[in-house]
């Protein structure tokens, strides 16, 4: 089983990265593009689990060690 | 990505593909007594390869002084160690890391950082401080050329054109990454980056020249070498695994010259990872504490079979490995791939037969790998195993030692590119020299680095007493000793390209001359040498003149070469760079408290130009200065004349004065001449000026004001001090000339008794301190 | 009196930390491995700066997991003095010892210089011997120091004086928009708190790198003075009890 986990700053957090990239966008003639945010992107393979395991133990570990919830969100989804 | 097939036959024709020439592969049958298979080729082809073997640059490089009463370990080993006293030893070397990093600059600066940090640490000691000497193409748009004799001023200029604008944004996109890579490394790893230098000139454009120095420390008892003992020990993997990172890698991209097909064909870029670094530093300083370690190597270019054949060769003896023990990162991967990755942060030990599990244990802390793959054997084969077969056989020293070595074709090139300009060919009159002044400050070369060294970690360890900017050179303490070592590099490419022998002798100058401005004796130097394709007869030319001029200085100043590394093939589309041997010379400082930095200190103070003497102002060499390109776009004629003696006599003077703390504050005349020297000796203090007055001499005023003839430092001491200074600088055959006093406000420079420079000091700070934020702001 | 420096694999200021106690103000001070499972026998625990367990997915995300940190959580809600130090604070943060998480430096770039901050609150084992608003100059080195939390957090750390040092002017003025005052562009111009107790602190400079004039500065001396003096306090006030 593998698991896809994206981490996003929350909504209300600034996120300079993103909005260097979106001004290098506009210079580069895309300044049409309203917003930008940067994530992290992780894939797991959990090896062999059921999809239910692999379901709760993707959660857990997205929650407990990939995120920060003071600053960050996620979801994820998994994969057979 | 695809294997790559071994089961190939080897032909002539997939020889040449390995770069290797018919004569080199007939050697190669020669040796084996038999027709190599592909893993034999491929493991000859990178030990062979100019990166490896030195093979166009031995003859030369014998003509270098290597011995001293200081010298512990010369060229050879890892890196060269100097005694510094107390039982200690320095362990330091220069190396480059160009190719990867126009490739990748972000990567390439990484793990050239990385490489030359196990270097260090490879031999015992402990990094505490790093150095970047980096070249890169324009990142402003540059000095028009001047009104009059234009014409002339654009032919005699090798890259007349001005940069497009994507060009400059591409340079500053490869400046910044290498900036970012540097810092990230460095400052994870917890080695302190404390200086260096960055220049700019057009031939760097698509060949920067990222060139990494490292400094460690260790008691002199505690070294250890690269050279496999005692057959029948076993050898032991450690560190990070192997994958197929950057296969013919360094040993290739350093070995021929960039095309538009080799940048497309981006080998597998080597991906550094710092902390991995760092338990590697831990785990091998702690495992060599042990004593259970007899050699150790690090694996950097051409990893596996360079570390195995040449900790065997040193040691006269063999090793057999088996690849199938190897800790693997990827899968079914061939032993061509295994021997010829590049894959970072990985060590090769010989241990004491029986103490293996001391070994392993220090790495099992650190949460490291650590495997045996092999023993030493007494055949003096490096035989590797795989699969239970035999997947290569090769004598050992033959690989590390008897690879091919030429006596190239030189030839000194047509003169007219450099024919000398005299100053009233591009001066114009009435030029208003404290606008020019403006320009020089803001310009690139010149302009204050902070943008980029606040980028490194310059403190951690806390033993750096001048980072980068408050001095000429760093300094670092020692803890637990009274001592200090100061170090340097420098090195112009341009001077280099005007008269490579001459440009090479004022690299080893302003660097010794530099450590010497802290107060330190130099003592040792190390040199990366940067050159162009060495099959064309005239950058061969290059490379044997700068050797003979780094040789002569060398000598002169009593600073011996402990190490260093050549990079050639430093050319994109043919177009070779400016030959530039960049040198780092490390001093000793017998007290710490006595180290000086640039900075004027107090209101009040004489300020006093120290001239070793020698060789006239030099008007007719001031078409090769900064200020002649910055301002007026004249790249002509030689640098100026040098004069060791001079050059020594003013080092040992300096060295004096700070000993008996008869100075405060030390800062030579080197790029920009007096007016940028006196200038930049006010920016870092604590907002001081400067009055002086440079007297009269046979040069027009620009010349004075910004020629750059070497042998002469601005010192600066309290007015009672004067008659002292005199008689130190008596001693040493130095004129000691009071030009002035430091003073606030207003920064002003007179000449024949009329100022020529005047404005308040913070406005020309301004416009040193901000313009390379402002050019790359927005990399 | 006996300070412990905690050492997690990638930690690089922890000889400097080391180095400033012992060498420099002449306290007992030992190195904590990461892997030890209690930390009993000090008096209080620097978390050193560094890069603990690489930072590669968060700065000091993994380290919370580790056995130390497990024992420095007890000995913190025991009462022990705690004293993060650049990732170290990072790590409190993540930890959840202290409130509120790190961002990336608003200018995205790692930073290592000078800066001054502001003592605003003296009422701390760790500024007990500094003045109310005394500047200190102290470097700075990271990359992720710019503090943020939600505004309910921050009206508390505000409320009960949890705010102990604030990025300023050489002269001491807080100017929480001017990238020379608030290099980082942290909220409020945070540069080191504390939790409700006082007993754990947090701080991004690193006032271990500045404890030798012939360094650059002094200043980071107070910080280790006023701990050793509350901990003399502590001790001659249980001997009296």
């Amino acid at each position: 089983m593998k698991a896809h986990v994206w981490v996003m700053l929350k909504s209300t957090v600034l996120d300079p990265q993103g909005q260097t990239i979106q001004r290098a966008l506009g210079s580069l003639g895309y300044d049409k593009v309203k917003e930008v945010r940067q994530g992290k992107f992780f894939v797991l393979d959990l090896g062999a689990l059921s999809r239910d395991e692999a379901t709760k133990q993707a959660e857990r570990i997205a929650k407990d060690v990939l995120t920060n919830p003071v600053i960050e969100e996620f979801r994820f989804e998994i994969l057979d | 990505m695809a294997t790559i097939n071994t089961d190939i036959k080897v032909t002539p024709q997939i020889a040449a593909e390995h770069g290797l020439t018919a004569e080199e592969y007939a050697r190669i049958q020669k040796i084996l007594g038999r027709d190599p298979n592909f893993t034999e080729l491929g493991v000859f082809s990178v030990m062979w390869s100019e990166h490896c073997s030195y093979k166009s640059s031995r003859v030369h490089l014998k003509r270098l002084p290597t011995t001293g009463p200081r010298v512990v370990q010369g060229p050879g080993e890892n890196a060269g160690v100097v005694d510094i006293g107390d039982g200690l030893v320095a362990v330091f070397k220069i190396e480059s890391h160009n190719h990867p990093s126009f490739v990748e600059p972000f990567q390439g600066a990484a793990t050239g950082v990385g490489g030359i940090l196990r270097d260090i640490f490879t031999m015992g000691a402990r990094p505490i401080a790093v150095l970047d000497s980096l070249r890169f193409g324009p990142i402003t748009s540059g000095a028009k050329a001047p009104e009059s004799k234009a014409g002339q001023a654009a032919r005699l200029k090798p890259c007349p054109d001005e940069p497009a604008a994507e060009e400059l944004t591409r340079n500053r996109h490869i400046l910044d990454g290498v900036v970012r890579g540097i810092g990230f490394y460095g400052n994870c790893f917890g080695v302190p980056t404390v200086g260096g230098e960055v220049m700019f000139e057009p031939c760097y454009a698509n060949n920067p020249l990222v060139n990494a120095l490292a400094l460690g420390i260790a008691r002199r008892e505690e070294l250890f070498f690269a050279r496999a003992q005692g057959a029948g020990n076993p050898v032991i993997y450690a560190g990070a695994k192997t994958g197929r990172d950057g296969i013919h890698g360094a040993s290739l991209l350093a070995s021929a010259e960039f095309s538009e097909e080799s940048q497309q064909k981006r080998p597998n870029v080597q991906v550094g990872d710092p902390f991995m670094e760092k338990l590697l530093l831990e785990a091998c300083l702690e495992a060599m504490r042990t004593g259970a370690i007899v050699a150790i190597q690090d694996m950097g270019a051409a990893g596996l079979t360079s570390s195995s054949s040449e900790m065997a060769s040193r040691g006269g003896l063999g090793i057999e490995i088996d690849l199938t023990r190897v800790p693997q990162r990827e899968t079914a991967m061939t032993p061509y791939e295994m021997l010829l990755s590049e894959s970072q942060e990985r060590m090769l030990l010989v241990a004491e037969r029986g103490r293996e599990r001391e070994v392993f244990e220090v790495f099992h802390k650190w949460g490291l790998d650590a495997v045996e793959i092999g023993r030493v054997t007494g055949d003096g084969l490096l035989r590797v195993l795989h699969d239970g077969r035999v997947a290569a056989e090769i004598p050992a020293h033959a690989l590390a030692e008897e690879g091919p070595r030429y006596q190239r074709p030189m030839a000194a090139p047509k003169a007219s590119a450099t024919a000398p300009m005299r100053p009233e060919d591009f001066l114009r009159e009435g030029a208003d020299l404290t606008e020019n002044f403006r320009r020089l400050l803001a310009s690139p070369a010149i302009a204050s680095k902070y943008w980029i060294t606040e980028q490194y970690d310059s403190m951690v360890r806390t033993n750096t007493r001048r980072g980068p900017g408050a001095g000429d050179a760093a300094v670092l303490r020692l803890k637990g000793s009274k001592r200090a070592l100061a170090i340097k590099t420098d090195g112009n490419g341009r001077w280099g390209f005007l008269a490579p022998r001459a440009g090479a002798m004022h690299a080893v100058a302003e660097s010794a001359r530099n450590v010497a401005c802290t107060g330190a004796r130099p003592i040792a130097a190390t040199n990366c040498l940067n050159f162009g394709n060495p099959e064309k007869p005239e950058v061969m030319w290059q490379f044997s003149e700068a050797i003979d001029g780094i040789a002569e200085a060398c000598r002169a100043l009593e600073t011996p070469i402990t190490g260093g590394n050549v990079s050639f093939y430093n050319e994109t589309l043919g177009k070779p760079i400016y030959p530039t041997p960049v040198l780092g010379v490390l001093g000793l400082l017998e007290d710490a408290e006595c180290a000086l930095g640039s900075a004027f200190c107090h209101e009040g103070d004489a300020i006093v130009l120290l001239d070793g003497g020698g060789a006239s102002a030099g008007a007719e060499s001031f078409s090769s200065s900064e200020y002649a390109k910055a301002i007026h776009g004249v790249v002509a004629g030689a640098p100026p004349a040098i004069d060791l003696a001079a050059e020594k006599r003013l080092i040992d003077c300096l060295v004096q004065l700070a000993g008996e703390r008869a100075i405060l504050s030390a800062h030579d005349v080197s790029d920009g001449g007096m007016a940028v020297t006196l200038a930049e000796s006010c920016f870092d203090s604590e907002g001081f000026a400067a009055d002086v007055d440079l007297g009269a001499q046979d040069a027009p005023a620009e010349a004075a004001v910004f020629g750059e003839r070497g042998a002469r430092a601005v010192v600066s001491l309290s007015p009672a001090s004067l008659a002292r200074v005199g008689a130190i600088a008596a001693q040493y055959g130095v004129k000691a000339q009071p030009i002035g006093r430091v003073t606030r406000g207003e920064f002003r420079i007179q000449y024949r008794g009329v100022p020529v420079i005047r404005g308040m000091i913070d406005s020309f700070r301004q416009a040193w301190s901000e313009s390379l934020g402002k050019a790359l702001g927005s990399a | 009196m006996k300070f412990g420096v905690v050492q997690f694999p990638g930690s690089n200021c922890d000889d400097d930390a080391h180095h400033a106690i012992g060498a420099v103000i002449g306290q007992p001070v030992e190195f904590i491995w990461h892997q030890s499972e209690q930390v009993s026998g000090f008096d209080a625990i620097i978390l050193p700066g560094g890069f603990s367990y690489g930072d590669y997915l968060r700065t000091g995300a993994l380290a919370r997991f580790s056995p130390v940190m497990r024992a420095v959580d007890r000995f913190a809600r025991a009462g022990g003095l705690v004293l993060g130090i650049c990732n170290g604070f990072q790590i409190l943060l993540e930890a959840g010892l202290l409130p509120g998480a790190m961002m990336r430096n608003q200018g995205l770039r790692f930073l290592c210089r000078q800066v001054h901050v502001r003592v605003e609150n003296t009422d701390t084992p760790f500024t007990c011997r500094a003045r109310a608003g005394q500047v200190l100059q102290i470097p700075i080195a990271h990359m992720e120091g710019n503090y943020f939390c939600d505004a309910a957090t921050l009206s508390e750390l505000e409320r009960n004086g949890q705010i102990i040092f604030r990025y300023a002017t050489p002269e001491g003025r807080v100017d929480e928009r001017n990238r020379e005052a608030n290099p980082n562009g942290s909220l409020r111009a945070i540069a080191g708190i504390s939790n409700r107790e006082r007993n754990v602190v947090g701080l991004m400079p690193h006032p271990e790198r500045a404890v030798e004039l012939a360094l650059g500065s002094a200043d980071g001396l107070v910080i280790f003075r006023s701990m050793v003096e509350s901990l003399t306090r502590r001790g001659a006030e249980r001997v009296s009890a």
